[in-house]
């Protein structure tokens, strides 16, 4: 589990002792809005945490600002809440130096998409390993009502009164169109045994593992969700033997496409809009190189590092 | 001349010049290498130098660059090169004007003499092919320049570069610059095992071809020099008694912080801060270390604050532009405690300013940029030696304060080169390994001393010391601050620890007199100009000393003591200041140099400055007159 590339003085605790329930990784009583799908992602969020029996001390949530970003004060294992738009080269700083970390960075739709969207863009290429989660309510929340990138063509809000001028910028066809992307899915607020299902497959992912999971917002955009909530043939499941795995949702959800996430023209056809909400895993391949990996060194002893830096002061010696 | 040319010895030497030439004994001399961009020049003057240095001599060297990459040819505006200023005794800064220039043509030597870089007897030696170039053109540019270069007592010497190279290579362009590196080695007595070492180590990454026929291009210059020239240059060589090690300030930042045990240098290319991650590049990985370079300065300053959160502290490297975008994240690796060690090496601003040139203006930006009260420590090295140096203190500072530090150098230290006592190394200067114990019950992740404001930080991977950090404002536990006291506690804690480390600083030490008229008040890499300009003053019987300022936040103690001895303080820095005397310029709306108001608000007392801003370092010449046109009240 502990990387070499790290040295340690201690390790803490030999974690087969040790066991946790999903109480152990609640953290601060939430302060989202009654009704905000933020519950229903942390809820499914600390059901993976107890299913991997992660120890909270090895597990790292990074977050920006927003009302999605107040997550990690919602869980008890470290967390950093950072600055806007900026959780992507944190997370990256953190599991660069520290492999041994199960790190996932926590953004809205502003934070990843907009503010943020030079990080999110190299964060896909760079692929290291980590789950990051973008919260999308297509609206800037905790500053009370403003349009962002994801804000349907012609929704109102306070900075577009009339309605956002320009057509929405998609999140999962940008996401496929970064060289060395290898994990984009999709899921909702409102199925939370799908977004369990999600969460888990891009955990197991090695590999920066991309997931917009489509979140209401009762307070500004009660409605852009609505119809696909009340009627489950807007939505249409992606499955495969490789993909999100769901048995409960069969009932409910008849609209089901098979696709081979290993499939990446056919991932970004199905990523283009369309009447229905598209849901699971578009593309996944774990071949791809993890910068972590690229980047790995063996980690010098002081003395190794002395001596090393006294062969170097040689070649300056007068 | 044959195209392989025997290798040079002493013995060779001593056989072709048997009248000898005249030999110039000099305590120190100063030399000019300047072509076009891109003849390399520069690589002719920093070997120079290096050998030099090497040698035992004392060396300073300045790069004169042009801004762009590719300026026409045979322009003013293009001239490129190096100076290099060597001596008997230490050198400290790059003078005032030039002894000896070698210019690859007439244009970049009148830009130099417009800019009265040289001295008014210096020796020059040119490349004399312009004179009787094809082009008419040419031949009457170098006609008028010869017209205005004979307005001065310059020795001209024409030197057959280009015909002297053709002999053994095809392409001149690139190989004048070893052939002038050839005569000043015969002209200065370079030890030329030396000279060749440092040409295989220069192109130890192309063919060794290459290596070869630079070498012999070199061979080439000091046989020429050896059968034409009839003086040669003598500076003596005192052989320091300790060893020594000589490198320019970037590649003393970057071996800084190996020394230091850091181990992740995030960056973004920015001009001149890059080149020290050029070297972290080429070695880093030896010492377990990594150069990530980020997509932008932003995510630079992310990263790093991402490593130092998860363990051990790294940092990033910088200049003006990029350290203005760094704010926000300067603000939150403040707020929330965060070790970071920022190195900003400062070139001319605003905005893209002068990117290649030596500025001292980024010290308030450095201190106040964050929105909000964010106390850091700023450090400011003045010599190459200290820039190695720094960075090791800079790193402890960071972690022991969980703060921001951030290392002010220049472009004039980054390129600069000068040889200083080899470093000691020792382990204590380097980070431990991470402890990830467990965290004993009770502790909070702000734990702040109600004294000191000091906190142990816990650290991914350490049971029980689980809590998110925020830059929110928050309490010890790291919970987010709905209270006014949180907010005034929270800023007091931060601001606490600037106090703390004042307290174990000594007050500086004055260079001169302990009192007398003026006090001149320097930081950063004018120390050598400005002693050596004090020291002229006080030939001249002024009653002048200087203090030197290594660290500007918090300011070492006792500076206001210090003052209160003299007449008068002044500062004197590279940065913008309004003159008295210019248009609407008065005593009420005069603009002041940046440490300048900083010490008044500091210490209360009215200090004046004297700063320039002409891209290139302060010469001790002008500091000098700045001196005596700020003597108090008819002391002169």
């Amino acid at each position: 589990m502990i990387d070499t590339s790290c040295s340690f003085v201690s390790c803490g605790y030999d974690d087969d002792d040790r066991s946790w329930t999903m109480e152990d990784y609640g953290g601060a009583v939430p302060r989202w809005c009654p009704g905000c799908g933020d519950h229903a992602i942390l809820a499914a969020v600390e059901r993976l945490l107890e299913a991997q029996q992660l120890p909270p001390e090895r597990t790292v949530f990074v977050s920006g600002i927003g009302c999605s970003s107040r997550f990690p004060h919602y869980l008890t294992t470290y967390g950093f809440h950072g600055i806007h738009g900026r959780a992507l080269p944190i997370a990256t700083g953190v599991k660069l130096r520290r492999p041994d970390l199960h790190v996932f960075a926590v953004m809205g739709d502003g934070d990843c998409c907009s503010i943020g969207a030079g990080h999110w863009i190299h964060a896909v290429r760079y692929n290291v390993d980590m789950v990051a989660l973008m919260l999308d309510n297509g609206i800037y929340g905790l500053t009370k009502n403003q349009t962002s990138p994801t804000t349907p063509q012609g929704y109102a809000s306070n900075t577009q009164p009339k309605g956002s001028h320009l057509v929405p910028l998609n999140p999962l066809s940008a996401t496929l169109g970064v060289s060395n992307a290898s994990f984009v899915a999709q899921t909702a607020d409102w199925m939370p045994a799908h977004v369990y299902a999600t969460v888990a497959a891009a955990f197991r992912h090695r590999g920066f593992s991309f997931v917009r999971i489509l979140q209401r917002c009762p307070q500004y955009t009660d409605d852009l969700f609505q119809e696909a909530v009340r009627n489950p043939n807007l939505v249409e499941l992606l499955v495969h033997p490789d993909g999100v795995d769901a048995p409960e949702l069969e009932k409910i959800f008849k609209n089901r496409r098979v696709h081979d996430p290993k499939d990446i023209d056919m991932a970004r056809h199905l990523s283009e809009p369309t009447d229905r909400i598209r849901l699971g895993i578009f593309f996944r391949d774990e071949s791809r190189q993890r910068y972590e990996d690229l980047r790995r060194q063996r980690v010098r002893t002081a003395q190794e590092r002395i001596d090393r830096l006294n062969e170097e002061f040689e070649k300056y010696a007068v | 001349m044959s195209s392989s040319p025997p290798a040079v010895t002493k013995k060779a030497k001593a056989a072709t010049n048997a009248a000898g030439p005249v030999v110039i004994r000099v305590p120190e001399h100063t030399v000019e290498i300047v072509s076009d961009s891109g003849e390399g020049a520069q690589k002719c003057g920093q070997i120079f130098g290096q050998v030099s240095a090497k040698m035992g001599n004392g060396a300073w060297t300045v790069e004169i660059i042009p801004a762009e990459i590719q300026p026409p040819a045979r322009s003013g505006a293009g001239a490129s090169g190096n100076r290099i200023r060597i001596g008997t005794k230490p050198v400290t800064n790059w003078g005032d004007a030039s002894n000896l220039v070698v210019a690859f043509n007439e244009q970049a030597l009148v830009a130099r003499h417009e800019l009265e870089a040289l001295h008014d007897d210096a020796i020059v030696l040119v490349e004399n092919m312009w004179a009787t170039h094809e082009d008419e053109d040419i031949r009457r540019e170098w006609a008028a320049a010869m017209e205005v270069l004979a307005t001065r007592r310059y020795r001209i010497v024409g030197v057959p570069m280009e015909e002297q190279c053709l002999t053994v290579t095809d392409n001149p362009r690139r190989g004048k610059n070893m052939f002038v590196l050839g005569l000043l080695a015969w002209i200065y007595d370079r030890d030329v095992e030396l000279v060749r070492e440092a040409i295989q180590q220069s192109f130890r990454k192309k063919a060794e071809a290459v290596a070869r026929s630079n070498i012999q291009l070199m061979e080439l210059g000091y046989q020429w020099a050896e059968q034409h020239l009839d003086f040669r240059i003598e500076v003596p060589i005192e052989k320091p008694t300790t060893p020594m090690i000589v490198m320019n300030g970037n590649q003393a930042l970057a071996m800084g912080a190996v020394a230091a045990g850091m181990d992740l240098c995030a960056m973004y290319p920015i001009t001149p801060a890059t080149s020290v991650s050029h070297y972290l590049g080429d070695i880093f990985e030896d010492f377990g270390g990594i150069v990530h370079q980020a997509e932008d300065e932003i995510a630079a300053a992310g990263v790093a604050i991402g490593a130092s959160y998860a363990g051990k502290v790294a940092f990033t490297v910088t200049s003006g532009p990029g350290l203005a975008l760094k704010t926000e994240f300067i603000g939150l690796a403040t707020m929330s405690e965060v070790p970071l060690v920022v190195l900003d090496v400062q070139r001319g601003g605003p905005s893209t300013g002068l990117p290649t040139k030596v500025e001292q203006s980024d010290l308030l930006a450095a201190l106040y940029g964050q929105p909000g009260d964010a106390p850091k420590v700023i450090l400011a090295p003045a010599t190459i030696e200290e820039c190695f140096h720094m960075v090791i203190t800079a790193r402890r500072i960071a972690e022991l304060l969980r703060c921001v530090v951030m290392v002010l150098t220049d472009a004039n230290l980054a390129t600069g080169v000068q040889p200083f006592p080899r470093p000691q190394l020792d382990p204590r200067w380097q980070a431990a390994p991470l402890d990830l114990r467990p965290v004993p019950e009770g502790v909070k992740p702000y734990d702040w001393d109600p004294e000191s404001g000091l906190s142990r930080r816990l650290i991914p991977g350490q049971p029980g010391g689980m809590h998110t950090l925020t830059g929110l404002s928050h309490d010890e536990d790291s919970k987010v601050a709905y209270s006014p006291d949180v907010h005034e506690r929270g800023c007091a804690m931060r601001s606490r620890k600037l106090a703390v480390l004042q307290s174990t600083l000594k007050p500086p030490v004055v260079y001169g007199d302990d009192e007398g008229d003026l006090l001149v008040v320097g930081w950063g890499s004018t120390l050598g100009a400005i002693h050596e300009a004090v020291d002229a003053a006080r030939a001249k019987g002024l009653r002048v000393s200087a203090l030197h300022l290594r660290v500007l936040s918090p300011f070492e103690p006792g500076l206001k003591d210090i003052f209160a001895r003299f007449r008068k303080v002044a500062t004197v820095e590279i940065n913008y200041s309004d003159r008295l005397g210019d248009p609407y310029i008065t005593v009420e709306n005069r603009r002041l140099g940046q440490l300048a108001w900083l010490l008044r608000a500091h210490t209360l007392v009215d200090v004046d400055c004297w700063t320039r801003v002409p891209g290139q370092p302060l010469r001790p010449k002008g500091i000098l007159e700045g001196i005596e046109s700020m003597m108090p009240g008819g002391h002169a």
